[in-house]
C-alpha cells in the first residue's frame, strides 16, 4: 500500500519537477529567440559594420558598441584579478589556517555579503570610494575603472568563496583520516591534499565569478563613470554593456540607437550563456570519477 | 460616546465638501465622471502632475489617476504602444515616434537647463564660446577660464535624458562632446556628482538647482527660472503630454486642467515656468 503510495507521490514528484524544467527550459530558448528576433534588422552588412566599430556618437551617427564590449570584458577581468586571490586566502583561512573562531565568523561575513543589494555597494563606492581615489591619484573625477572593479571584487567575492568552500568541505573528509594519521596538521592537509584536489572547484568559482561580474550592471553604472571609450588606464572612465542598456534604454525607439541594445542584449546573453556551458564542461568529469 | 464620534464624521464630512465646493471652479469638468487615467514617462512631470491628481481624486473619488516614471522615451513608448493614457516627455517625439504612433503633444511649462559647477569654484561666469570648448575638450584646466589650476571632469547625461538633448541643441550647438566625459543617469545623479567633484562641470534642469552646486552666469545673464521666462537664458525646453490621437473623456478634461489656469500654481510650486 505505502509502496504504491510513495511511488505515486514519487511519480507526481518527478512530473512536477519535469514540467518545471521545461518551462525554465522554455523561458530561456524564449529570450534567446527573442534577443535574435530583435537583433534581425541588425544583421545587413551596413548596419553590422556600423555596430562593430569603436565610435559610439549616436548624434553623429556613431553607434559602435565594441568599446562597450571592451569595457564589460576589462572590467570582469579585473574585477576577478582582484577577487580571486582574496577569496583563496580567505577560503585557507576558514579552512585550517586560521584559528577555528574568527574563520566561522568570517565565513558567516561571506555568507551576509551574499545578500547585499548590488545598488548598496554601488552607493557606499560613490560617497566613499570614488572620493577617495580622486583625492588620492589626483587624475580624473574618480568614476573610473578602477572604482568600478574594486565594487565588482566585493560583489563576487562571496560567489567565489562559497564555490571554493564548498568544494574543500568536499574534498576534506575524504583525506582527513589519511592526514591525520600521517601527521599532518590541518595547514599542511589544504596545503597538500585538499587544494591540489579542488583544481575544478578552483576553476567553477572562476567562472561563476566571471559571469557574476559580466552581469552586474548597477555597479558600473554608478561608479565606472561610462565613457563610451576604451580606458588608457585604470583611472579613466568606461561603460560596460549593461550599463549602457541601462542609460539608453529610454531613447527614441525608433532609432539605431535603440537597435544597437539588443545587439548588447545578445552579446551578454550568449556570453553568460557560455560561460555556463563551461561550467556544465568542467562539471562533467568529476561526475564520472565519482 | 457613539453619537460623538457620528456628529465628528459629519462635521469632518460637511466641512471636506465644504472646501471642495469652494475650490471646484476647474474642477467641473470631472464633476459626475469616473474612470482611470494612467500617466508614465518624463520625471521632471512628476510633482506637477502629482499635484493635479491629488486635487483631482479628492474632488471626485471616482476618479482614479496613476503616475510612473520612467523617463522621456518610455514615457513616448508606452503611450504609443497604448499602455498608458499619458506619456510625458521632456523632449518633442521626433518625426518618426509622432507618424509611427499618431501622437499629440500638449506642452504646459518651460523648464531651463543650467551649466553648473562645484560650489566652491572661484569661476562666476562663463561664456557660450568657452562651455562649449570646455565640452568638446579643447579647455581642459580651469585656470583657462579663471578659475584654480586643476584638470576640468566633464560629466554629461545619458542619451534618453531630455536635459541632455535641450543642453546639446540651444548651447552647445550639436557640437561634439569629448569621449571621455562621465554619463550619469538622471538629474539627482549628476547634482551629486558635481556637488562632490571640486573640478567638475555638468548641468542640470533649473528647477533641480540648489546650493550644493553653483550655476555661474552665462554670457552675462545670470541663470535662473525668471531670465528662462523672459527668454534672456535661452537655454530652455518645454515638458510636453502626448496622448494617442486626440484625447477623449476624462484624459481630455485632465489635459485641460493641467494646461488651464489652475496648474499655473503646481507648476511654479516644481520649479518651472508655465507655457
Amino acid at each position: 500500500m505505502y509502496r504504491t503510495a510513495d511511488r505515486r507521490a514519487g511519480s507526481l514528484w518527478l512530473l512536477a519537477c519535469r514540467s518545471s524544467a521545461a518551462v525554465t527550459g522554455a523561458a530561456v530558448l524564449a529570450i534567446l529567440l527573442f534577443l535574435l528576433w530583435f537583433s534581425l534588422p541588425l544583421l545587413d552588412a551596413d548596419t553590422l559594420s556600423k555596430l562593430l566599430s569603436w565610435d559610439w556618437r549616436p548624434f553623429h551617427g556613431g553607434f559602435g558598441i565594441l568599446p562597450m564590449v571592451a569595457g564589460s570584458l576589462l572590467l570582469s577581468l579585473s574585477a576577478l584579478l582582484l577577487a580571486f586571490p582574496v577569496s583563496v586566502g580567505i577560503c585557507c583561512f576558514a579552512h585550517g589556517m586560521g584559528p577555528s573562531g574568527p574563520a566561522a565568523c568570517l565565513l558567516r561575513l561571506v555568507k551576509f555579503m551574499t545578500s547585499v543589494p548590488t545598488v548598496v555597494y554601488g552607493f557606499v563606492g560613490v560617497f566613499v570610494l570614488v572620493p577617495l581615489l580622486r583625492e588620492a591619484f589626483r587624475s580624473g573625477s574618480g568614476f573610473c575603472w578602477l572604482a568600478a572593479a574594486v565594487g565588482l571584487a566585493v560583489l563576487i567575492l562571496p560567489t567565489i568563496v562559497l564555490m571554493l568552500h564548498s568544494q574543500f568541505m568536499l574534498i576534506e573528509p575524504q583525506v582527513k583520516l589519511t592526514a591525520t594519521a600521517l601527521g599532518m596538521s590541518p595547514a599542511q592537509r589544504l596545503l597538500h591534499l585538499v587544494m591540489p584536489n579542488s583544481g575544478r572547484g578552483f576553476a567553477a568559482a572562476l567562472v561563476l565569478g566571471f559571469g557574476r561580474a559580466l552581469g552586474d550592471t548597477m555597479i558600473p553604472l554608478m561608479l565606472a563613470g561610462n565613457a563610451p571609450q576604451v580606458p588608457g588606464s585604470l583611472l579613466e572612465s568606461l561603460r560596460a554593456m549593461t550599463a549602457h542598456i541601462a542609460l539608453v534604454v529610454a531613447t527614441d525607439s525608433q532609432s539605431l540607437a535603440y537597435l544597437s541594445l539588443f545587439a548588447c542584449g545578445l552579446i551578454l546573453f550568449l556570453s553568460t550563456t557560455l560561460v555556463n556551458l563551461g561550467l556544465q564542461l568542467l562539471k562533467r568529469p568529476e561526475e564520472d570519477k565519482g | 460616546m457613539k453619537r460623538l464620534s457620528i456628529f465628528l464624521c459629519l462635521a469632518l464630512f460637511s466641512l471636506a465638501f465644504g472646501i471642495q465646493a469652494a475650490n471646484a471652479d476647474g474642477l467641473d469638468a470631472f464633476k459626475g465622471k469616473e474612470g482611470t487615467i494612467s500617466i508614465a514617462g518624463g520625471t521632471a512631470h512628476i510633482p506637477v502632475m502629482k499635484d493635479a491628481a491629488k486635487t483631482i481624486m479628492s474632488a471626485n473619488p471616482a476618479i482614479r489617476i496613476t503616475i510612473a516614471g520612467g523617463g522621456s522615451g518610455v514615457g513616448i513608448q508606452k503611450v504609443g504602444e497604448g499602455l498608458v493614457n499619458i506619456g510625458n516627455s521632456g523632449r518633442k517625439a521626433s518625426e518618426a515616434e509622432v507618424s509611427k504612433y499618431g501622437l499629440v503633444m500638449f506642452p504646459f511649462a518651460v523648464d531651463g537647463v543650467a551649466t553648473v559647477i562645484h560650489a566652491d569654484n572661484p569661476v562666476q561666469a562663463l561664456t557660450g564660446d568657452q562651455v562649449r570648448a570646455i565640452f568638446a575638450g579643447e579647455i581642459t584646466n580651469w585656470k583657462e577660464v579663471g578659475g584654480n589650476d586643476g584638470a576640468i571632469n566633464v560629466y554629461a547625461r545619458d542619451e534618453s535624458s531630455g536635459t541632455r538633448e535641450v543642453y546639446w541643441k540651444k548651447l552647445l550647438n550639436k557640437g561634439t562632446v569629448v569621449a571621455s566625459a562621465n554619463v550619469v543617469p538622471s538629474n539627482g545623479a549628476m547634482k551629486l556628482a558635481v556637488s562632490k567633484d571640486p573640478n567638475a562641470i555638468g548641468y542640470v534642469s533649473i528647477g533641480h538647482l540648489d546650493g550644493s552646486v553653483k550655476a555661474p552666469d552665462l554670457d552675462g545673464v545670470q541663470v535662473n527660472q525668471e531670465a528662462a521666462k523672459s527668454g534672456q537664458y535661452p537655454v530652455v525646453r518645454k515638458l510636453y503630454m502626448n496622448t494617442k490621437g486626440e484625447p477623449e473623456g476624462i484624459v481630455k478634461s485632465f489635459v485641460e486642467y493641467i494646461t488651464g489656469p489652475d496648474c499655473v500654481e503646481f507648476i511654479k510650486a516644481a520649479g518651472y515656468i508655465p507655457f
